[in-house]
């Protein structure tokens, strides 16, 4: 663990530096304004800081809660599509009575959204084009087509058209009551099916084939996650806006499936990293005077996906690079102490140390080279160092013994068992040699009749000699006649 | 069951289409109960084509099926099913034991959760394919022949009486195909009736009780015994040289005392 932060400190100190940068300039132009706002957004005192929260919330949860589902039924690029099919009825909701109502928005969004996904059916199964093509096609051409509606309702003389624009970005700020209490309902109902659903949603997730065939109603639970789906997108458009609203569904739930091997922890996960990426944003965005919700909260969602991307404990980069590292370290380690294994047994087993010239010449490297490497099987208690000669420790012995070992069992299994050449085996050993377990190290023993032979006329340490602690000299000699 | 008074499968007339073009023409069949019967033919001969418009997983552009005397959808708790291991991602978010006891869900009804008994009985059905110690794995953690059993252990815990198999023993190590046929016929000999769709015609012959040999439409359906014969092969298979190959090594160990 104290390895890992002495990686991870200046790491974190580095992304630190900017930002802190960042605020100080920030506080030295706008101070008061500044601070002031981020009194009001934590103190609730404003009614619309309390919409926009509660908002952005729901919001974050519905979507991390839906997008999971969405994610691992492989069906995200059908939420993006989804999202832009939705602008024209949202134009024409508005055109309905002229106001800003979400429910008529809700109803002329969903009817959209429905008839979009209803056309991408239609295309795929009546021509030859696939669902991507069939997507792209539907996605573009109803977005352009909202766009249009709502360039027109802006010139319309009459209505009250405040806030019609901000469903391209979003504008939390123009949250009201209806519309929370709107998103409320739509989480609610969101939760309660994921609740009831769960088993059925699971199932027909993995596998559809088999979950129809065993009775599950496939094609209802299909349609009303659509439908839910569609909901908690339109009620989202206003604070996110059209353009960004599917990276709300695709980003927690692509954050939390590197996280988690099990789907109702990544739901759970997603839907946290939802409602964190919401808050992020609608605090952003309120802070900052004029920066639309949409993009902040997409990039508080972005920047939780590359945390988890980055330092995910088990698929993160920087955990797999650190055990690619240190699984290269215990290689060069291993190598080097089989190296002076060979030079003691090139000198018959009669001196206990090996001298750094003669590990360089056995390894064809520079004496520099070879002090580095002399210090870090000391530093693992492998060898110790005087001025210019390596003993091994008992435990750096036992390990040089092993991997000679491994490296020559090997090389007689591939030539004996497999009827490879002998001078085919050495490179395939060189690798296996480190990662061969103890019991199949057994395993190979017995197949081989506990040869002591390897196919190059060299002799295989035995278990005696690695675990036994009489001296590798005597042990040895009696065999090398 | 033995007792049912009514076949346990009855296909009438069932033609089958992708793109109007048929894949199954006619198919008549009549299936006893009780039997290991493996479904044998050449690619494309609509082996699995067959089993999933029996569950209803296909269209049918006509004929019928009926299961123990119903339509699928009445009796869909007595089916059990393997689909082919390639039907699924296996990076899914799900364990082993997620896996088995959706084997359970067909039966516990809308809104209701697996319970303690549903996950005991999960647990026999991994120990009968030797997974149990497994049960907490992820299921992209498992060697091909351990997922083919995870899918075979699902399909037990559905305890079902006809069970419908799409090439269970497809690219399986040897431990898992012994594992398998050991449990298939534990299942037959307890009376269940299962339908296996498989591609390998010496093990065919060894495997199964009946045949049914497919390609297009029934070439023949019988006793293995009596319909495994050259003359019914080349039939089915339609004088492909590879196969015929096949074929020929296949009579040759049946004629080799054993």
């Amino acid at each position: 663990m104290t390895r890992i932060w002495r990686i991870l400190g200046p790491v974190l100190f580095l992304l630190l530096i900017p930002s802190a940068l960042r605020a100080a300039g920030v506080r030295d132009l706008v101070e008061t304004n500044w601070l002031e706002q981020i009194g009001r957004f934590f103190t609730f005192r404003d009614v619309a800081v309390r919409y926009v929260l509660a908002g952005s919330i729901l919001l974050g949860l519905s979507c991390g809660l839906l997008g999971s589902f969405i994610v691992v039924r492989k069906m995200a690029l059908v939420g993006d599509t989804l999202s832009h099919a939705v602008l024209p009825g949202v134009a024409l909701g508005f055109l309905w009575n002229m106001t800003k109502d979400p429910l008529t928005i809700l109803i002329g969004a969903t009817i959209a959204g429905l008839v979009g996904t209803s056309l991408v059916s239609a295309i795929t199964q009546t021509t030859r084009l696939k669902e991507d093509t069939a997507l792209g096609l539907v996605l573009a051409s109803f977005f352009a087509a909202g766009i249009c509606l709502i360039t027109m309702i802006q010139r319309l003389p009459t209505g009250n058209k405040s806030g019609l624009d901000k469903f391209l970005f979003g504008q939390a700020a123009a949250l009201g009551a209806d519309d929370v209490t709107l998103m409320a309902i739509v989480a609610v109902v969101a939760v309660g099916s994921v609740i009831a659903f769960y088993k059925e949603l699971l199932a027909t997730s993995f596998d559809p084939g088999f979950a129809r065939a065993s009775g599950l109603p496939a094609d209802w639970i299909h349609h009303g996650l659509m439908l839910v789906l569609t909901a908690s997108l339109v009620v989202a458009l206003q604070a996110v806006g059209v353009v960004l609203v599917s990276a709300m569904l695709i980003t927690p739930a692509a954050a939390a499936y590197l996280l988690t091997d099990r789907l109702h922890r990544l739901v759970v996960l997603a839907a946290f990293f939802g409602v964190l990426a919401g808050v992020a944003g609608a605090f952003l965005s309120f802070v900052g005077p004029s920066l639309p919700t949409g993009p902040l909260m997409v990039v508080g969602a972005s920047t939780v996906f590359a945390a988890a991307f980055l330092f995910g404990p088990r698929h993160g980069v920087l955990a797999r690079w650190w055990r690619q590292r240190s699984g290269m370290a215990r290689t060069q380690r291993e190598n080097t102490l089989k190296s002076m294994f060979h030079v003691i047994e090139t000198n018959g087993f009669r001196a206990e140390g090996v001298t750094l010239t003669e590990l360089a010449l056995r390894r064809r490297e520079t004496m520099e080279d070879v002090q580095r490497l002399g210090k870090k099987l000391a530093r693992h208690g492998l060898a110790t160092v005087t001025s210019d000669v390596l003993y091994f420790t008992p435990a750096g012995r036992q390990r040089a013994s092993e991997i000679v070992r491994n490296h020559r069992l090997w090389e007689l299994y591939l030539t004996n068992s497999a009827n490879i050449a002998a001078d085919h085996v050495h490179e395939d050993a060189e690798k296996i040699e480190h990662i061969l377990g103890e019991s199949v190290v057994r395993e190979l023993e017995r197949k081989l009749g506990y040869a002591t032979v390897d196919p190059h006329g060299k002799s295989i340490p035995t278990p005696r000699a690695i675990h036994g602690d009489a001296g590798l000299v005597d042990e040895t000699k009696g065999r090398r006649k | 069951m033995t007792s049912d008074p009514v076949a346990p499968l009855e296909i009438h007339d069932v033609t089958v289409a992708y793109h109007r073009k048929p894949v199954l023409w006619g198919v008549d069949l009549v299936i006893p109960a009780g039997q290991l019967i493996g479904i044998v033919g050449p690619n494309g001969a609509g082996k699995s084509t067959l089993i999933k418009a029996c569950m209803g997983l296909l269209p049918m552009q006509s004929g019928w099926v009926k299961i123990f005397g119903l339509p699928f959808s009445k009796v869909a708790s007595r089916v059990g099913y393997v689909p082919q291991r390639e039907s699924v991602d296996w990076d899914f978010p799900v364990n082993v034991m997620d896996v088995v006891l959706m084997g359970r869900y067909g039966r516990l009804g809308l809104l209701r959760r697996p319970s303690k008994t549903d996950r005991e009985l999960a647990r026999s059905c991994l120990e009968k394919v030797h997974l149990l110690p497994y049960a907490n794995r992820q299921i992209a953690n498992l060697s091909g022949g351990q997922q083919q059993r995870v899918f075979l252990a699902r399909a037990l815990a559905q305890e079902a009486d006809l069970y419908f198999m799409d090439e269970p023993f497809a690219g399986v190590d040897a431990a898992t195909e012994s594992a398998i046929i050991t449990v298939l016929r534990e299942l037959r000999d307890r009376g269940k009736t299962i339908l296996v769709v498989h591609h390998d015609l010496p093990t065919a012959r060894q495997y199964f009780d009946q045949l049914l040999l497919l390609n297009m439409n029934v070439i023949a359906f019988g006793k293995t015994e009596e319909v495994f014969t050259a003359e019914l092969l080349q039939k089915t298979y339609g004088g492909r040289l590879t196969i015929l190959s096949e074929v020929a090594q296949a009579l040759g160990a049946q004629s080799a005392p054993r």
